[in-house]
């Protein structure tokens, strides 16, 4: 198939389309307003349900509401809409509702600014509503790999009846790509029967519940270690990562989104300097693929492990995690929308080699 | 290649065709034929990839520039006071960037007044690799929203059909052919095929639109090389 050249929040809205989702409920906010835009006009003609809800609060809990009543639903926006979602997001986790939530990152605290960043992978990562709970976080880096891991997070999601966040930095969003779809498009129709789902008992079966609410401590601790089995298998079998020229490199770079872009350009200036330089990219922030991170840092060849991010160091806590003291692991970054540049981010390497 | 005669060009066409990249390099092939230039960014549709990026470069070549609300940066589509002398200031040329959409186009009645007494061309640039832009109904209906929103008419179509960095001969053909076929149907003159300088020689004698060769100043920030500043610079000054 011929290639297109997209915008990527336009890209995520089509993707999500072609995976079937027919239900989208959400409410403008730069940089992401492209998304409920091609939702608006897009949407409808795909038989499905666009609402632009009152509020980020209202929009959650459509998607709440839906996901309940076993449809495919997304709700996107940017991170202080995306921080109004979290008490929804912790109230999906705990009735178990499958939906993908797109966060198209810019500059924070608070309103902060509309230019791209990364300050929201504590919220992603940790969680920014209440309870021990976890999302699974896809964290793409160019719009080919966007509208691939867009079915994906529709399937994990149903598979283990939890939330899917794309966590995309505002460049993602913004900037075009060329791309090919690669997968046929799903039809709603031939998706698996959701059994748990509220869709009425037409008096045949008992009627299912959908509820986060345990009074008895009993039964809410049993209800948390379910929940906590469930993660254990998400993190056993949803790990994914890629890795660019990290065999036998000196200096390895861990950044996901548009730093690994940066990473890859700042190694190119390394290795006209001489260092060989490869880069971590972790495709999922959570589950962190902490195991494979930390034989690639592990490698003999490996002098230090540098962090890029667009925030002032939040992943820099897992790679640590992952590289578990055996190289030392600095950080580079900018944030509040600045973007760094890939000689920034060399220098910070060489800074790293004592250089 | 000849360059633009009139008093004011306005740019508009779908997000993603490269209206930014053109209007920018149209800026620069104007100042270096010797002409007071000006450009205004009034896109008010889109937050990033702005001409106005590139005000620094554009400045030091002597070129005037424009941008909407105090910094451009913020997401409120105020429009600067100081952008009424571009109609005034017949000494000299100016270049308008129009947000991306009909949204985007719809400032341009506000305009109308002063539009009504001066000499301007109109020009949409079209992208046969853009969904929007893929057939010539699809282009015509654009045009047709643009022309309603804005309430001009426009007055010549520009190709810029690429495909970023996977842009080959062959992508460039066949959107010169493509953007050939839009001007007939449409009956408007295509006044360029826009396309990078390193493809000059092979599409020498092979175009139906003007060749305008351009550089690549809207860059993506890993896409810089060993430099510092470039896209972004003006965030760290402040």
């Amino acid at each position: 198939m011929a290639k297109e050249l997209w915008k990527g929040n336009e890209a995520i809205a089509e993707a999500a389309i072609r995976a079937g989702c027919r239900c989208y409920f959400g409410y403008p906010i730069t940089p992401q307003s492209e998304i409920p835009e091609y939702m608006s006009l897009h949407m409808p003609k795909a038989g499905g349900i666009f609402l632009q809800s009152e509020s980020e609060i209202a929009a959650i809990n459509m998607v709440y509401g839906a996901a309940g009543a076993g449809a495919r639903v997304m709700t996107s926006s940017s991170s202080p809409g995306i921080s109004l979602k979290q008490e929804g997001i912790s109230y999906m986790c705990g009735a178990e509702l499958p939906g993908v939530i797109v966060n198209v990152m810019r500059g924070g605290p608070g309103l902060g600014t509309i230019q791209p960043a990364q300050g929201d992978y504590f919220q992603a990562t940790r969680g920014g509503g209440n309870g021990d709970y976890r999302l699974i976080v896809f964290a793409p880096a160019n719009i080919q790999e966007v509208v691939d891991l867009m079915q994906e997070a529709f399937e994990l999601a149903d598979r283990y009846r939890m939330p899917v966040m794309m966590l995309l930095d505002g460049m993602i969003g913004q900037m075009m790509e060329p791309i090919e779809w690669k997968k046929p498009p799903v039809s709603p129709d031939d998706l698996p029967k959701k059994s748990w789902a509220t869709t009425g008992t037409k008096g045949e079966r008992e009627p299912n519940i959908i509820n986060s609410l345990f009074i008895s401590p009993e039964a809410c601790n049993a209800h948390n270690h379910r929940l906590e089995d469930k993660y254990r298998r998400v993190i056993a079998n949803e790990q994914r990562y890629e890795t660019n020229d990290t065999d036998g490199a000196k200096i390895i770079f861990v950044a996901y989104g548009t730093p690994a872009r940066l990473a890859r350009a700042a190694a190119g200036i390394l290795e006209k300097e001489g260092i060989k330089a490869g880069v971590f990219r972790p495709i999922t922030v959570w589950p962190y693929p902490y195991e494979a991170l930390h034989q690639v840092a592990a490698q003999e060849s490996v002098k230090a492990v540098v962090t890029v991010e667009m925030s002032t160091g939040q992943m820099v806590d897992d790679v640590r995690i992952g590289v578990n003291g055996v190289k030392p692991v600095s950080f580079v970054g900018q944030a509040g929308g600045v973007v760094p540049t890939p000689r920034e981010v060399a220098n910070a390497a060489l800074k790293a080699l004592g250089r | 290649m000849k360059l633009p005669e009139k008093q004011i060009t306005i740019i508009s066409g779908h997000y993603g065709t490269g209206k930014t990249e053109f209007a920018v390099n149209l800026a620069f092939a104007m100042a270096r034929d010797g002409r007071k230039t000006a450009l205004a960014d009034l896109d008010i549709v889109n937050p990033y990839f702005r001409s106005y990026e590139r005000s620094r470069e554009l400045e030091c070549e002597g070129i005037t520039v424009y941008v909407t609300s105090n910094f451009g940066k913020a997401d409120i589509p105020a429009l600067p006071p100081d952008i009424m002398a571009i109609f005034a200031n017949r000494q000299q040329q100016s270049i308008i960037d129009l947000g991306g959409d009909p949204v985007g186009a719809r400032l341009l009645g506000y305009y109308q007044p002063q539009l009504d007494r001066i000499d301007f061309d109109f020009w949409f640039v079209i992208n046969q690799n853009r969904v929007e832009n893929g057939t010539i109904d699809k282009v015509r209906r654009y045009l047709q929203l643009t022309e309603a929103a804005s309430k001009q008419q426009i007055t010549g179509i520009v190709n810029n059909t690429h495909l970023g960095e996977e842009t080959t001969v062959d992508v460039i053909l066949s959107g010169d052919e493509f953007a050939a076929n839009v001007a007939k149907a449409i009956n408007l003159p295509l006044i360029y095929t826009v396309a990078e300088r390193k493809f000059e020689e092979e599409l020498k004698g092979r175009l139906n639109g003007s060749f305008f060769p351009i550089d690549r100043y809207m860059t993506k920030p890993w896409e810089l090389g060993d430099h510092e500043g470039g896209l972004f610079a003006w965030q760290k000054e402040g």
